[in-house]
């Protein structure tokens, strides 16, 4: 028997339920965001030692977020503070991470926000709760109207502008910007920063978790595109695979990256790349840290209100020999 | 022989014992489940039973919920939906872009992006039926398809690959008083999908188990043939389902890009694994004729309950998916041992 009398009965009851609870929306926007200073947040109650939550986007394995995990980790032994690494790439997931470090009455948070507006009331609710946050990384235009005391980061436009300006300035002409993270706004603020200062920047998207089907990607670009003398990779992993396909391709094109590892370094001794744009991601996770720290036990706040530049640093044959075993052992 | 007949009464009629008919019910194996992890974790860490705790993981645990009692219908029915993770980033896309870039009212952007999902979830159902082809490799064919679109409009309309600025359109507080609200349970904020997740799960369960068109699902997934032939609407059936996934993504969807007012290009993929994993701990078979609605709810809560359980363990997150893993086996082979008992009960 079919009976819609039923199904309506229960969805009648389940609305009433709705209903009757104490409901409060989510609040809109007045389109007039306040860019407040410092926020006027409750001292933290100080009970047992001192613990601090790292709430990234960075999903495991990647080796870019490993040195802000280590940076993080390294300056909670040397300062004495307890830190716990948490990442998810999916920004619901990673708003019920804070929720949670929140619900376990953390002393400090440190949050990477590639999506802001997801993670917005999240950020509130901690700040409410008297939890000083400081944002890491990305997200900075919303950092101090969500009310963190600090961030720190490279900002993505500038360090793109930078890597564009060196390009234009090794003579280079055609640059293919390649974009590996679909739903990254960061990635793409670099290419067209990039664009800014370089002129001619076509983008091609890869799929970061697949290599193989980046690197034919690469090559089918720099084929069917013999004018490219220049490719722009956002990440280290990326700019392996981009150096053998301009090998591949036989192309006169030079690779440029953002982000350092073992490879970069290899090639960067070898002249396959030109030169990486660090954004010395350690220093994110470790300096949040003792920001925390300072904040907790005097008081203090950094950056006035703007964002703390960890970046663009430049490594290339000049200085390669200097970073090289700091990249090795995980710290740059 | 009046007698004769009462002295030995029929066994098809007789009275089973309370055990007997407790373990031939689908959900039992997940239930158990759900009160093993939920008291491991209520001992093992401070916070899983603080009023906090409980409102995380309930609202970790209630878009997957919802998600997976729609999932485990299509599957009771005998098909699977892989597009069902990466239409719920589809249907927040279409709302998110009608009502930030082309200025619509949330309302209207909300139900375009219905109609929408609808239109996919028959169309899937349709190629499904129409072709013979495996559900599995139709659904994975529109959960690629969809996950180009995705990006392709996306950039196309915002030259970016994030639609933000929900707050700020007309109608917003409304939509979102109705989908991404909060309600408040002695001081401690909950969010509302864990409402919606309890609905939903209401009517899956009264609609499966109480109706018509529930005893049409389980014909169809048991054995199609035998269905078609005993006149049941296999076709009309089979596309109704795929649309109540498709129909559960738009809800979801809806949740999020109300709650979280911005959606990437990029979200919602991987999820539908989730979903029949969810599912399936909840006493769903893979080959279809046999599951419930409740039960993929309770798998959705150990699913919830068991992710942020890990964090609140501190556990080192390095070893996050090795514990899932290891979690979800444990369920699923609690499931089957009941299963086989449930099957000698039957006999």
């Amino acid at each position: 028997m079919f009976s819609i009398k039923k199904l309506a009965g229960v969805a009648a009851i389940a609305a009433a339920g709705l209903v009757l609870s104490a409901c409060s929306g989510p609040s809109a926007d007045n389109s007039s965001s306040s860019a407040g200073g410092s926020p006027t947040a409750a001292a933290p109650s100080s009970s047992g030692p001192f613990k601090v939550a790292v709430v990234t986007h960075g999903t495991a394995g990647d080796a870019f977020w490993n040195v802000v995990k280590n940076g993080a980790e390294q300056a909670g032994k040397d300062l004495n503070v307890g830190v716990d690494y948490f990442a998810d790439g999916d920004p619901g997931n990673q708003a019920r991470l804070i929720d949670n470090a929140v619900a376990q009455k953390v002393g400090g948070l440190v949050v990477s926000m590639a999506n802001p507006q997801a993670l917005q009331t999240s950020i509130q609710n901690a700040v409410k709760a008297g939890i000083p946050v400081v944002t890491i990384n990305s997200g900075e235009d919303s950092s101090a109207a969500f009310g963190a005391i600090a961030h720190v980061g490279q900002s993505e436009g500038l360090a793109g502008q930078g890597a564009g300006q060196r390009l234009k300035a090794a003579g280079k002409t055609k640059l293919l910007c390649v974009i590996h993270e679909a739903g990254n706004i960061g990635q793409n603020q670099r290419c067209d920063g990039a664009k800014q200062t370089f002129g001619t920047v076509s983008t091609l998207q890869v799929d970061i978790s697949n290599p193989t089907d980046a690197q034919a990607r690469i090559r089918g670009a720099l084929q069917s595109d013999p004018s490219i003398d220049a490719v722009l990779a956002l990440n280290s992993q990326v700019a392996a695979r981009a150096v053998d396909a301009a090998k591949e391709a036989s192309s006169k094109a030079q690779v440029a990256t953002f982000d350092l590892n073992a490879d970069v370094v290899a090639a960067i001794k070898a002249g396959t790349i030109l030169f990486a744009v660090d954004q010395q991601q350690y220093e994110q996770g470790y300096l949040p840290i003792v920001f925390l720290k300072l904040y907790k036990e005097n008081g203090n706040t950094i950056g006035g209100g703007k964002p703390v530049q960890t970046g663009p640093g430049f490594v290339d044959k000049t200085n390669i020999d200097t970073v090289a075993p700091y990249a090795e052992r995980g710290t740059r | 022989m009046t007698a004769a007949i009462q002295a030995h009464p029929d066994e098809r009629v007789g009275k089973k014992s309370l055990t007997d008919r407790l373990v031939v019910r689908p959900e039992i194996g997940a239930l158990l489940g759900a009160v093993l992890v939920f008291v491991f974790f209520s001992v093992v860490t401070g916070q899983f039973l603080s009023p906090l705790g409980v409102a995380t993981w309930l609202d970790d645990s209630s878009t997957l919920g919802i998600m997976a009692v729609v999932v485990a219908l299509l599957m009771v029915g005998g098909e699977f939906d892989l597009s069902a993770g990466v239409m719920t980033a589809s249907t927040s896309l279409v709302t998110a872009i009608l009502a930030t870039q082309a200025g619509w009212n949330v309302w209207l952007a909300l139900l375009v992006s219905l109609l929408f999902a609808l239109g996919v979830g028959a169309f899937n159902g349709w190629l499904v039926m129409k072709t013979g082809l495996p559900s599995f490799i139709v659904t994975l064919g529109s959960f690629l398809a969809l996950q180009g679109l995705n990006l392709g409009v996306t950039r196309l309309v915002t030259n970016t690959v994030q639609v933000s600025g929900m707050r700020s359109t007309s109608g917003y507080e409304s939509a979102g008083g109705l989908f991404a609200s909060t309600f408040s349970i002695g001081g401690t904020e909950f969010q509302s999908s864990i409402v919606w997740w309890i609905v939903v799960t209401a009517v899956a369960a009264v609609l499966l188990m109480r109706t018509r068109f529930g005893n049409w699902i389980f014909a169809v997934g048991g054995s199609q043939v035998s269905a078609r032939s005993v006149g049941v609407p296999v076709v009309r059936t089979k596309i109704l389902l795929f649309m109540g996934t498709a129909l559960g993504a738009w809800l979801v969807g809806s949740i999020n890009i109300l709650r979280f007012a911005s959606v990437q290009a990029n979200q919602g993929i991987g999820l539908e694994f989730q979903y029949i994993i969810a599912a399936v701990i909840g006493g769903c078979l893979l080959t279809g004729g046999y599951g419930s609605a409740v039960g993929a709810a309770i798998g959705a809560l150990i699913f919830g309950m068991a992710r942020q359980g890990i964090v609140f363990a501190q556990w080192n997150s390095d070893w996050f998916m090795l514990f899932l893993g290891i979690m979800l086996l444990a369920a699923v082979l609690v499931n089957n041992a009941f299963r086989r008992r449930a099957e000698r009960v039957r006999r």
